[in-house]
């Protein structure tokens, strides 16, 4: 029954283009879009930098990297909390329950995903491009942009992945965003929110639109993948 | 002054030695031929030749001048010559972007690069293939984009490993006529793998014969196909009669060789009492049903023991108090009704016996 209110609530919320609906969903796209992004600017050179350098504790680096995947966001949260709290050694910047600090929180519990990820899609590139490269005259940067290039699909699925974890997380939005309506409110909190209170048609509702976001923006990587 | 000069050069990865002291020197517009089997070391010759590692020992010099082992100026030199690897690893990028981008690394003009490509990719017969995605080509074609994409950098030096292994016969032709257009049109200095003799013998000014890591012989291709200096490159070479005498007498270097009781004539300057090996090319040998009087030096009287059908050529076995192996064409066997226990005349040239002394080991 609920169910069934939900996706009727969701379309209605939709078609009206509800302001407040509206306004979370975007809040949502852009943090998790902005800690997405400056994830991926830290994950792409550093990855490769770890890829195509051979050092001791390489292997238990990446076991590390790996396991790091599947870190709570609650940990993350917590951590963030005490960083950035009064008393914490960034207390100063005063950015707790800033949609700032969410981004942060989001670009920690997505980097190494991300960074894991962008190792593992370098891999798959054969180690005959990158001698096919460097006999071509191929300085060390170049070859390392070129193998970036061949593995651009790997890579994107990366990115794709640490978008979709950043946008569906709770823990840490809550913890040190606050869920303050107008300021750092997004899909996620909102609909743990209205579960609270008993409003489960808006939340499935928040629910439905939260996965129509990440369907959107796959059908659109997917797309760019296809060029 | 030679080119490309490599001294000493020595290559193990771990306990395996890959390549154990090889000398070789390759001249400006020579085009030069590694000829072995597989497992050999030409591929990590050349890997070594284009500074893509670094040798365990030895020295590598190109104008005269000796690579530092580590370093900037390795790139510099690398951008001089170009490398066409067996596998044709084309990138996961439009044929265009595939053949350009030796030049764009190397900063040349967008407006250059253009005209170049579309040059290149004309003489490779690829002109439509441009926009196409290179990893969607076959194999044939994949390994033309691979030579358009190293023939646009207008190399010094070619270095080619195996360019028309796993290639069908037609596309084989098309990169061999590439390869000697290039060769003689650019007067590009080539090193080239091959297990191919004829391709080595076909292409190449001069030859080099690895065999396990080492440069057994060097020179020409009649040297190498005529005169190989040893049993193991006379194996290599397709000297399928390679027999075992002694020399009775020699007669200012008509030299007779006893082989198990029976006298041939060859050409050698080795003293009565050596041991030798006598090598005769089994195309060399004539087959006829009676003792034509000829200049052939050789005749035997023979049984047939083995005909095997090679395509237009056969492959027959016979026995005449030693086993030679002669080649003849399909037509003189069916001419000949050579079959098995037929009775034939073997006939070959005093100077078609290659002499090798017997390596006291």
């Amino acid at each position: 029954m609920e169910i069934w209110g939900g996706l009727t609530k969701a379309i209605e919320l939709l078609i009206s283009l509800d302001p407040e609906v509206m306004e979370i969903a975007g809040r949502s796209l852009r943090i998790s879009g902005t800690a997405c992004l400056l994830a991926s600017l830290i994950c792409l050179p550093l990855g490769s930098l770890i890829h195509f350098h051979h050092f001791r504790g390489k292997r238990v680096l990446i076991n590390i990297i790996q396991t790091l995947f599947s870190v709570p966001t609650v940990v993350v949260g917590l951590f963030v909390f005490v960083l950035i709290s009064r008393a914490g050694p960034l207390g100063g910047l005063g950015i707790m329950f800033t949609p700032t600090a969410m981004v942060i929180g989001q670009m920690i519990l997505i980097t190494p995903l991300l960074l894991g990820l962008t190792i593992s899609a370098l891999s798959g590139v054969s180690k005959e491009v990158v001698d096919t490269a460097t006999s071509l005259g191929a300085s060390g940067f170049q070859t390392v942009l070129l193998v970036l290039r061949e593995a651009r699909y790997a890579v994107l699925a990366a990115v794709i992945m640490g978008f979709g974890r950043a946008i569906s997380e709770v823990g840490c939005a809550l913890m040190i965003g606050g869920n303050f309506k107008g300021s750092t409110r997004v899909l996620t909190t909102a609909t743990y929110l209205e579960t609270g209170k008993g409003e489960l048609e808006l939340a499935i509702a928040l629910g439905i639109i939260l996965l129509f976001l990440a369907l959107i923006i796959n059908i659109v990587l997917n797309r760019l993948q296809q060029r | 002054m030679s080119l490309i000069k490599v001294t000493g050069l020595n290559h193990r990865y771990g306990e395996r030695a890959i390549l154990e002291n090889i000398n070789l020197s390759v001249d400006r517009g020579e085009v030069f031929a590694l000829i072995g089997p597989t497992g050999a070391g030409k591929t990590t010759l050349l890997r070594i030749i284009d500074l893509l590692e670094v040798p365990s020992a030895g020295e590598i010099y190109v104008d005269g001048r000796c690579i530092p082992r580590s370093g900037k100026q390795r790139l510099e030199i690398r951008r001089r010559m170009s490398f066409i690897h067996q596998k044709p690893q084309v990138f996961n990028l439009s044929v265009y972007d595939n053949v350009a981008c030796g030049l764009r690394w190397r900063g040349e003009e967008k407006d250059r690069i253009a005209g170049k490509v579309d040059r290149i990719l004309e003489m490779v017969g690829l002109e439509g293939y441009k926009n196409r995605n290179a990893r969607t080509l076959s194999g044939g074609e994949a390994q033309r984009v691979a030579l358009a994409r190293s023939l646009v950098l207008e190399p010094e030096v070619l270095l080619l490993d195996e360019p028309t292994a796993n290639l069908d016969p037609v596309s084989t032709a098309k990169i061999e006529q590439l390869i000697s257009y290039v060769a003689r049109q650019r007067n590009t200095t080539m090193i080239m793998a091959t297990h191919d003799m004829s391709q080595g013998q076909q292409l190449a000014d001069r030859i080099g014969v690895l065999l396990d890591g080492r440069l057994v012989q060097t020179g020409n291709a009649t040297d190498i196909f005529r005169s190989p200096q040893n049993e193991e490159v006379a194996h290599f070479v397709g000297m399928e009669n390679i027999i075992e005498g002694i020399i009775i007498a020699n007669n200012e270097g008509i030299a007779t060789v006893n082989i198990g009781g029976n006298a041939i004539q060859t050409v050698s300057s080795y003293p009565v009492g050596k041991e030798v090996y006598a090598c005769i090319r089994p195309e060399d040998i004539t087959l006829a049903l009676s003792s034509t009087q000829s200049s052939a030096r050789n005749s035997f009287q023979a049984k047939v023991t083995q005909v095997t059908y090679l395509g237009p050529l056969s492959r027959v076995e016979i026995n005449c108090g030693f086993r030679l192996i002669a080649l003849v064409t399909k037509i003189s066997a069916e001419d000949l009704n050579l079959q098995v226990g037929r009775e034939v005349y073997a006939t070959f040239k005093a100077t078609g016996v290659h002499i090798m002394g017997k390596e006291i080991s």
